[in-house]
């Protein structure tokens, strides 16, 4: 495919990190044509493509869920194509969404609820039993999770959750806390290919590699990889960072789908290994291709 | 040798920098933006919000 074959591909970002590098160069590696758009300066108006817009298809990097989320439901509107799709933003930017497709799919998860009130989600955790966790319905990178021991310190917590303003704050997403034995997983689906898995090793609840877990390569059996691929089509990604979790019997659980898929902790535990950022560049590349056609 | 605007110590531009792309600088650490390739021009990159993430 030449330059002027790709010239539709755009990359929203309104910032290049590590991650949206690597991807730049994976596509200059291939000589593909592109523009990087900065999503603080988009606009749009309903009915039709704004004219500054030409591109065909857009790869959603776009750091923020919102502008993510905006983003890509108005250029689907005029006839863009956008990896991640709006839909999967949407339901992997909402933990409760998230859910919902999984036990859709039949996949398993870690006992979960939604209270409607504090005080309901509360009574659900009388089912769930303790320890378990509550988590935003938004968020990312581990942020205002809360491990909850008992029900008096649910109790106390659910107080201040009621307090807050705002009503999607008053949702309260509870979930079984699973005791992970020091890590958990992550495996990325690109193009429903599993191109790897990694532990992520951290002595506390949270493994996220942006609050300073470790990564190392995790050995992907024949189980785990259609656990993740099976949990990137429910929540229908392309591009997928599936976290997953083993419980006491070793079974294994989806955590969480990520459709803004960060892999410089997995690059670097991987190595030579795979290269995340061509696998996703040849994907868009192959996508432009159908975009033409 | 452009200088960090918070710290005023040069920063070191990598070769092959693009728009938008963020740089820590070695002295303070403040993480800083690209605003503008030729010339170089730099900012102190945005705070993170709370919809950041993955």
């Amino acid at each position: 495919m030449n330059q002027g074959d790709t010239a539709q591909i755009a990359v929203l970002a309104c910032a290049v990190r590590a991650d949206e590098r690597r991807l730049l160069d994976a596509l200059d590696r291939r000589k593909v044509s592109y523009a990087c758009l900065d999503t603080r300066q988009l606009s749009f108006a309903p009915g039709s493509p704004p004219a500054a817009f030409p591109w065909q298809l857009v790869m959603n990097r776009e750091i923020g869920q919102v502008r993510a989320a905006y983003a890509a439901r108005s250029l689907q509107a005029a006839g863009v194509t956008v990896m991640n799709d709006a839909a999967c933003i949407e339901v992997c930017g909402d933990k409760w969404r998230t859910s919902l497709a999984l036990a859709a799919a039949g996949l398993p998860a870690p006992r979960t609820a939604l209270g409607l009130t504090p005080q309901a989600g509360l009574d659900a955790l009388d089912q769930i039993g303790y320890p378990a966790l509550i988590k935003p319905l938004t968020g990312s990178w581990g942020r205002l999770i809360a491990e909850l021991r008992d029900r008096q310190l649910a109790s106390e917590l659910f107080e201040y959750v009621a307090a807050l303003p705002g009503p999607q704050s008053h949702l309260v997403y509870v979930q079984e806390l699973i005791v992970k034995p020091g890590r958990d997983i992550r495996a990325i689906v690109v193009g429903g290919d599993l191109i790897g898995a990694t532990y992520r090793i951290a002595a506390d609840l949270k493994t996220n590699v942006a609050r300073g877990a470790t990564s190392k390569p995790c050995p992907p059996t024949p189980e785990l990889a259609k656990l993740a691929i099976e949990a990137a089509a429910a929540v229908g990604a392309d591009i997928a960072a599936v976290d997953l979790v083993e419980d006491r019997s070793g079974n294994l659980l989806v955590l969480e789908v990520n459709h803004r898929v960060e892999f410089s902790g997995f690059q670097h535990a991987m190595g030579d290994r795979v290269d995340v950022a061509g696998r996703i560049a040849d994907l868009l590349i192959g996508r432009a291709s159908q975009c033409q056609n | 040798m452009i200088s960090c605007p918070v710290c005023d110590v040069a920063v070191a531009i990598p070769s092959q920098s693009r728009l938008s792309e963020i740089l820590e600088c070695a002295d303070c650490r403040s993480e800083l933006e690209i605003l503008s390739l030729d010339p170089v021009t730099l900012a102190l990159a945005p705070e993170v919000e709370e919809d950041w993430g993955e």
